[in-house]
């Protein structure tokens, strides 16, 4: 090395790429990205974190409902039957399809719960200034590894295709809990563009110590 | 906080001597196994990327053939029992008219699937061979990859929800088929090889290494 480092703490690396980066203050409402492959390297928007942890509330509260009410019912013939997202994982319940079910429960019902819980636990003590929870580092960290497992705004467009699928065979109505669904959904791409990982992490770094 | 400049030019944490946390920036000494933020494991770059890679890729390609010949549908009405496979289900949509929907379910099911097997293999061979050229698109068919791959699971969902609303006894009935779970196998192998793939080695080729 034929140059000066300035201290490790005043440095950032692209986590896709490497590159070393000085860590500065920005103003509000900035993005800061890396200087050689692009990706976003942090964002600066007052209150971002309170938003997450209010839109990580909500969303939470209405999986609960996506969950209970049924979703799709159908009636051809004088026969009827009500469906709700339960069902849609049971569909694959027999024989070899079983770990099928299993795995479509977690894509579309318990990855997203377990990333809003571990959301909500890591950030609330944020919002009230709080020291973190002893648990939050590990607790914010499987919600970022997981992201790419949820699956619940595939699952909506699934249900869409399907609806077209069903609707020249029978009549279709749509119940509440597609509504609540397809408002997690909405919800959730919200929150997963207003966190700032970075600033998330030296938070959770900073009231530790 | 923010961030703006590079550090004297561009430069990798790897050649200035550290090691970077992926899952927060901080940079450490080359020395440092742990995180002191994030207390997440460190790794300059991962040696084995390229094998995992190649293992979960193949496994994917594997899961994927299945996938297409046997039946994803297996519907059964008054008059007749009939299979479907992916692309005969995107055929009877075309039937019906739902071109756009047509076009959804060939996308979700072939297109990606297929584009991200020769996506893979393509970044995965690039850095075996030391390639400097295109990074900056290598880098960003990486980003797509690992953006769009999930989206292939549409079809699993599709499945799941037919087969749960179409249960009218008599009238109509539609089942899961088997290539329902090679193809979701498939999906999952692949999205497993994209996120084995270590981006850093796209950018470690055009400069000296330090060791």
């Amino acid at each position: 090395m034929t140059f000066a480092l300035p201290p490790l703490d005043d440095l950032v690396a692209c986590p896709q790429c490497d590159t070393l980066h000085h860590a500065k203050a920005l103003p509000p409402n900035a993005r800061a990205h890396c200087q050689r492959c692009g990706i976003v390297l942090m964002t600066s928007q007052p209150a971002a974190v309170a938003r997450v942890l209010s839109l990580a509330l909500t969303a939470f509260i209405m999986m609960i409902a996506a969950i209970s009410f049924p979703f799709l019912t159908l009636d051809a013939g004088g026969l009827h039957n009500a469906t709700s997202v339960i069902d849609a994982i049971l569909a694959f319940k027999d024989g070899l399809a079983f770990p099928l079910a299993v795995a479509v429960a977690f894509f579309i019902v318990d990855i997203p719960l377990i990333r809003l819980v571990a959301l909500i636990y890591a950030l609330g003590p944020l919002v009230r200034e709080q020291k973190p929870r002893p648990w939050a580092r590990a607790a914010f960290g499987l919600a970022e590894r997981l992201r790419p497992w949820s699956m619940a705004e595939i699952f909506i467009v699934g249900v869409t295709v399907a609806l077209i699928k069903v609707a020249g065979l029978a009549a279709v109505t749509i119940g509440p809990a597609f509504w609540a669904f397809a408002g997690v959904v909405i919800i959730t791409v919200l929150k997963d563009q207003l966190i700032c990982r970075y600033s998330i992490w030296e938070a959770l770094d900073q009231s530790a110590a | 906080m923010g961030s703006s400049g590079p550090v004297s030019g561009i430069i990798s944490a790897r050649e200035a001597g550290l090691v970077a946390c992926q899952r927060c920036g901080q940079v450490h000494r080359r020395e440092a196994r742990f995180c002191k933020r994030c207390d997440g494991p460190l790794r300059s770059r991962d040696a084995e990327s390229l094998q995992k890679v190649w293992a979960w890729l193949i496994a994917g390609m594997i899961a994927y053939v299945p996938a297409n010949l046997y039946p994803m549908l297996l519907t059964s009405t008054l008059i007749e029992r009939s299979e479907s496979t992916i692309i005969g289900g995107v055929f009877e949509l075309i039937e019906y008219g739902s071109y756009g929907v047509a076009f959804i379910v060939f996308f979700a099911s072939v297109m990606i699937p297929i584009g991200k097997f020769i996506a893979i293999a393509y970044l995965a061979i690039s850095v075996h061979r030391r390639s400097r050229s295109n990074q900056h698109e290598r880098h960003h068919a990486y980003e797509v990859v690992e953006f769009i791959g999930r989206w292939s699971m549409i079809d699993v969902f599709v499945v799941a929800i037919l087969s749960a609303l179409v249960q009218l006894d008599t009238i109509a009935t539609i089942n899961p088929g088997i290539a329902a779970v090679s193809f979701a196998l498939s999906v999952i192998f692949t999205m497993l090889a994209a996120q084995a793939f270590d981006s850093r080695l796209i950018w470690d080729t055009d400069r000296t290494q330090y060791e």
